[in-house]
């Protein structure tokens, strides 16, 4: 017994040496280190990990094309568990002992939240693949993201409810614990109200929260012409059951939240529509060559939207080095400034506040024609 | 008398020295950033293991919601900084004493109980307060969280070392107090309390009155860590503060050893620099972490330390026979 304690406690101590002699060592100067933080485990680690496949596929073909300025591209990624004290650690581990040029992340806005203001201090460029509160780039000059923002997300579902729906009345049931949830759900009530619509009901869950009968009896009761979920898939799975349990047929709406509901849901899911970032059936030559390579690379997986998200900024942070031609800091963030490059979620040029101005697609689930669900291209809004 | 003061003289003595050579280190950066963030979170989560194990493991009453009570500290002294402009360290020390007054209104009707009773009151109370910072949208942020709360400075380069000399001064003064505390009539009858509690009550000890005692103090401590907390990250989220988060403490403290001051100290500064350390496993860290916890407890149900302490003072000869505490681990 003592004698196990012994050994290991000499195992730890060596551990403890161990980590610290790995802190020290780096690699040669023939790379160029990225920082990627997303959320490998926890509550939303699917997007998490197929953001990062996206984000290494990149740089691979990146690197076999020649790598930027003569030198490869090497991602260091970190898992923040999705919560904003681990991505704080991570940003530190990248920043401080990996040495990375810029980072890419983190995928929830809490997260970026919690790391945008240290990268703005330390001015290191930081590309938000997919955080789409608009807080997160008011940070500085330094912070970036690919994606489009919370109210513009919010305004695209609500004119597709009022002029393609042709919806008057609309509920919104959302989780008042997340912040994207709410976010979506003003943007989306002030754009339908000054469509000329009434938004009826709006009934607020927590995160974590299992049965939303109560809700949706009074949602019911407003006798809505659509429902609007603005969650992630997880939860809005579990909602669209007790939705259509209750009788309700009105067409449900959501955001970027519900990429993946194809898989997490059952025929609950049809008449329903949602916006997002891309759509893998889009006959563009961009998307078809990344869900060909992807799938190629990954078991025939097909991208969701945060691949390719991941996978656009992995070419817009590539696209700025090589245009600034050096890895300082300053010079990137310069070059970043002046993007215009067409990729798979579109023309991606930024504005004043360092948000990506592009168009959002909306989509529909349907039954594909082997009887599961799948997502059918149904318009594009421009901003 | 002179053992007391040579004893007093050694552990201040290194307390300070370690303290000031591990800032220096950070500061001429041969410890980096990095290591300075791992080690200043280590010195937080002792302070609100400690505070846990005061209850849990000195007084006997399992306590389940103590990341609530750090977030109360954390918003409070928050709050205190950003809207009424008071001094870091008055509102460090108001957001303690708004921590202890919940503390203290959450034991008054629970610990006149006997049994498990308080376990599940702090175990939903945790939880109220999570929903609570949800929904005080102006004050708190809400789910967006609270973002920009001053740091301890604002000079760039001289964060990571003066984070970590506040955040383990803190340490040191908590393990101090409550060191002393538990080695005095007070201490002592919080223990008796633990061990059986029918029988402290016919010593003519007043159970309730130090069950009050040991909690208010717990809570007090853990708002503390929670304001140390806020200031260090300089984000707050009310996701921050889950349940999950209050077993990160539980964890702590049963592993260290229930009762043991340095027990916690070793155990808070070893998980913490664990869970960063498996980083290199990559996507198994979570695999490996919880089963070294499920060694440590299979081969050492005890804990670490057990009930024991480790003596500093004994290293420096046989004299030293009381105190201890100070500076393991760091």
């Amino acid at each position: 017994m003592k004698k196990g304690l012994k050994i290991a406690s000499v195992l730890l101590v060596c551990a403890v040496a161990f980590s610290f002699a790995f802190a020290g060592c780096s690699k040669g100067s023939n790379t160029i280190k990225v920082g990627v933080i997303l959320p490998i485990s926890g509550q939303v680690s699917t997007y998490g990990i197929q953001c990062r496949d996206a984000i290494k596929l990149a740089f691979d073909e990146i690197n076999a094309a020649g790598g930027v300025n003569g030198k490869k591209l090497e991602a260091i990624v970190e898992d923040d568990q999705a919560s904003p004290d681990v991505t704080t650690n991570a940003f530190k581990k990248l920043t401080s002992s990996d040495k990375v040029v810029a980072i890419i992340g983190a995928l929830t806005s809490k997260c970026s939240l919690a790391i945008a203001d240290l990268a703005q201090a330390k001015k290191v460029v930081m590309i938000s693949p997919t955080s789409t509160n608009e807080k997160v780039t008011l940070a500085g000059d330094y912070i970036f993201r690919v994606c489009y923002i919370d109210s513009f997300q919010g305004q695209v579902v609500a004119k597709f409810a009022s002029e393609t729906l042709k919806g008057k009345k609309a509920a919104v049931l959302y989780d008042v614990s997340n912040d994207y949830s709410v976010g979506l759900t003003t943007n989306f009530s002030d754009k339908f109200t000054s469509l000329g619509g009434t938004v009826v009901a709006k009934e607020s869950y927590n995160t974590g929260d299992k049965d939303f009968n109560a809700q949706l009896t009074k949602i019911k009761a407003a006798k809505p012409d659509v429902l609007f979920i603005p969650d992630y898939y997880s939860t809005v799975s579990l909602i669209m059951k007790q939705v259509r349990g209750q009788g309700i047929k009105i067409p449900l709406l959501g955001a970027d939240g519900w990429d993946e509901i194809t898989n997490n849901a059952g025929e609950e899911a049809l008449n329903s529509f949602y916006s997002n970032h891309y759509s893998p059936d889009a006959n563009d030559p961009d998307v078809q060559k990344f869900v060909t390579s992807y799938k190629a690379a990954f078991n025939g997986t097909v991208p969701n939207a945060l691949a390719a998200l991941g996978y656009d900024d992995a070419y817009v942070l590539a696209a700025a080095i090589k245009a600034a031609g050096k890895t300082d800091s300053a010079a990137i963030r310069d070059a970043l400034v002046k993007t215009n490059i067409k990729l798979v979620t579109g023309q991606i040029t930024f504005d004043a506040n360092r948000n990506p101005v592009k168009s959002a697609v909306i989509l529909e689930v349907v039954k594909g024609a082997d009887g599961k669900l799948t997502t059918k291209y149904n318009s594009t809004v421009n901003p | 008398m002179t053992t007391k003061l040579r004893n007093f003289i050694i552990l201040a003595g290194l307390s300070v020295i370690a303290l000031v050579a591990v800032s220096l280190l950070i500061y001429v950066g041969v410890i980096d950033e990095y290591t300075a963030q791992i080690l200043t979170l280590a010195g937080v989560n002792v302070i609100v293991a400690l505070s846990l194990n005061l209850i849990t493991g000195f007084t006997g009453q399992l306590a389940l919601g103590h990341a609530g009570f750090m977030a109360i500290g954390a918003y409070a002294a928050a709050i205190c900084v950003m809207h009424f402009h008071l001094p870091l360290f008055a509102s460090l020390i108001l957001g303690a004493f708004v921590t202890a007054i919940f503390g203290f209104f959450i034991g008054f009707p629970t610990l006149k109980l006997s049994g498990d009773y308080l376990a599940i009151v702090t175990l939903g109370f945790g939880e109220i307060i999570r929903v609570i910072m949800v929904n005080l949208k102006d004050l708190t942020g809400g789910a967006a969280g609270l973002k920009g709360i001053p740091s301890f400075t604002k000079d760039l380069t001289l964060q990571p070392t003066l984070s970590f000399t506040w955040v383990i001064a803190a340490m040191i003064l908590v393990i101090v107090v409550m060191h002393n505390l538990l080695h005095s009539s007070v201490g002592r009858a919080i223990i008796s309390i633990r061990e059986d509690e029918i029988a402290a009550n016919s010593m003519g000890i007043n159970v309730f009155y130090y069950k009050m005692l040991s909690f208010t103090l717990s809570a007090f401590i853990a708002g503390l860590g929670g304001g140390l907390y806020a200031t260090f990250f300089g984000y707050l989220n009310p996701t921050m503060f889950n349940f999950l988060k209050s077993c990160d403490f539980v964890i702590i403290v049963v592993l260290g050893g229930m009762g043991s001051i340095t027990g916690t100290v070793i155990s808070g500064f070893v998980l913490t620099y664990l869970q960063e350390f498996l980083r290199i496993m990559q996507d198994y860290r979570l695999v490996i972490y919880p089963f070294i916890l499920l060694l440590i407890m299979l081969f050492r149900p005890q804990g670490l330390m057990g009930s024991h302490e480790f003596r500093l003072t004994s290293v420096f000869g046989p004299r030293a026979k009381r105190t201890a505490g100070g500076k393991e681990g760091v």
